[in-house]
């Protein structure tokens, strides 16, 4: 074991954890004062739950000995009790086992928790935490497997992405339209004025998922070496190229650049940067951030047209994002990056790595979306995903979590 | 002496100058609350990734005024002077009658409590 890789992965897994809650202020600004508290609870509940199933269960799933065709792990790490020195195809990595299965359980929760984004207003709490509970296990672990693990089918034919461009991004943004066909619109969606409660709140919430973020991408190398670095450098630069390419929509076709059109331009950027991020040139990585930022602000106007109430656009920016960030790494891969990766087509490689790269999308897309729908489907017809109406109306902080955000005490309006 | 009720809606930004002209026209008490509505000046737009809203209710000030009635045209040539800018949107004022007013602390009526 390394203990510089060591150190670093177990930093990297705390920035990781540190984005869920950046997550549920960045969300928790967006919806009405009536269900912040609601929307960020989902986070903190895939922060309890997912930890929990994953140290159980789905972190074997995910890394565990091939059961076969590299389709899912078996349970020899169930309880992280047992852990061999190196994981299964992951003798190449020198940082300890452990702080690897750490780091990779923070993705876990923060992929269960983007979810809250699509289905934010109107799902009941149990409902949320039985279908995370449930999704990590049948959906986020067997992606993980396929892409994270070398064993896993997808890894082993090739198919490259560094931190998650199709287990984090592509997966959350399908698995979050499906429960949202099954859930259905916000009552009043689109009639009704649902305009964000505090973009501040936002604004706080994007800086932490930055912050974070340069150790989703930086800690993906499971070294403290070159590769690391290219990931941070590259993270940084697709956020503010992202950021850029956004406001640049919104001013050349609506005359306004937004403070919340920036904050989504620098996720879209890192979304999309995610799966290059240790693999391409400084170049590359503002170029791909650029292109994320001004197709995903283009992608959550579309919304509207389609009638699909995906709340805070999770498909619009994780899945667009990913879809981007994947394709283009096709084209910008470079072995001088990094010499474990591959030549994608603009590099000399030819059209091999683009298309394992549209095959892992398609598959994922595919996978994330049918999975999560038949999931969610049999929630709704059991437990029932959806509060009442009247419930909604009078919002979730208060008829799922008996507390109201702002005004503690019953209404707060005569207290002195 | 006959009582009146001013109301007025006013700007916002509008309330220090409000304030000081009414000063100048001896009243010496008002109640202000904050409100939101909506006349010839109706709202505005604002954008959320895209999305377009309109928002109708504008906040305004809504002060109220108790007065004997003889002062009545006094107070209200301040309030417009005081509280015009001159675009849409200014603001309304209307008067009724007050049937009585009383001061708590002592129990005076009428004209006594003002």
């Amino acid at each position: 074991m390394n203990t510089t890789d060591t150190l670093w992965v177990i930093l990297s897994a705390a920035l990781v954890l540190f984005m869920t809650p950046g997550l549920a202020l960045f969300y928790g600004g967006m919806v009405r004062s009536k269900n912040v508290l609601a929307i960020m609870m989902n986070s903190l509940a895939a922060m309890a739950v997912v930890t929990v199933i994953w140290v159980a269960i789905a972190g074997s799933l995910s890394f565990g000995d091939d059961l076969g065709g590299g389709l899912l792990g078996n349970l020899s790490l169930a309880g992280l009790a047992h852990i061999p020195s190196s994981l299964p195809g992951l003798s190449g990595v020198h940082a300890s086992s452990l702080s690897v299965l750490l780091y990779q359980m923070m993705f876990a929760i923060i992929t269960a928790a983007l979810i809250s984004g699509g289905t934010t207003d109107r799902i009941k709490f149990s409902s949320f935490v039985v279908l995370i509970s449930i999704w990590t296990v049948a959906v986020y672990a067997p992606l993980a497997h396929w892409v994270f693990s070398p064993n896993g089918w997808l890894a082993h034919r090739g198919v490259l992405d560094f931190a998650g461009g199709t287990v984090v991004e592509i997966n959350s943004g399908f698995s979050t339209l499906a429960v949202v066909l099954v859930l259905g619109p916000r009552k009043g969606w689109p009639r009704d004025s649902m305009t964000p409660h505090s973009v501040p709140l936002s604004l706080l919430g994007l800086g932490i998922l930055w912050f974070g973020w340069l150790g989703f991408n930086g800690g993906s190398s499971l070294a403290m070496n070159d590769v690391a670095v290219s990931a941070v450098l590259n993270t940084q630069l697709a956020a503010a190229a992202g950021l850029i390419g956004w406001l640049i929509y919104e001013r050349t076709t609506e005359h306004y650049a937004t403070t919340l059109g920036a904050a989504s331009g620098g996720v879209a950027g890192m979304v999309a940067i995610t799966p290059c991020a240790g693999f391409v040139q400084p170049y590359a990585a503002l170029i791909i951030g650029l292109i994320a930022g001004l197709a995903c602000a283009k992608a959550v106007r579309m919304k509207f047209k389609l009638g699909i109430d995906d709340s805070l656009d999770v498909l619009g920016v994780h899945g667009v994002g990913g879809v981007i960030g994947m394709v283009l790494l096709g084209l910008f891969a470079t072995k001088s990056i990094n010499p474990a990766g591959a030549d994608g087509l603009l590099q000399g490689g030819g059209f091999a790595l683009l298309a394992d790269e549209l095959l892992a999308i398609v598959v994922t897309a595919s996978f994330a979306f049918g999975v999560t729908w038949l999931i969610a489907q049999a929630i709704s017809k059991t437990i029932g995903l959806r509060v009442s109406e009247e419930d909604e109306l009078k919002g979730l902080d208060l008829t799922q979590h008996a507390e109201s955000a702002y005004s503690g005490g019953g209404s707060g309006r005569f207290s002195s | 002496m006959e009582l009146k009720l001013i109301t007025a809606i006013i700007k916002p930004f509008k309330i220090d100058d409000v304030k000081a002209g009414l000063k100048t026209v001896g009243v010496d008490g008002l109640t202000v609350t904050e409100v939101h509505g909506f006349g010839r000046q109706r709202g505005h737009t604002e954008v959320y990734r895209g999305a377009e809203y309109e928002i109708d209710f504008v906040p305004k000030l809504k002060l109220e005024i108790i007065t004997n009635a003889n002062q009545v045209d006094e107070i209200v040539n301040a309030l417009v002077a005081s509280a015009s800018t001159g675009s849409i949107g200014d603001g309304k004022i209307w008067v009724s009658p007050l049937e009585t007013v009383v001061r708590v602390r002592t129990d005076e009526r009428g004209s006594d409590a003002i």
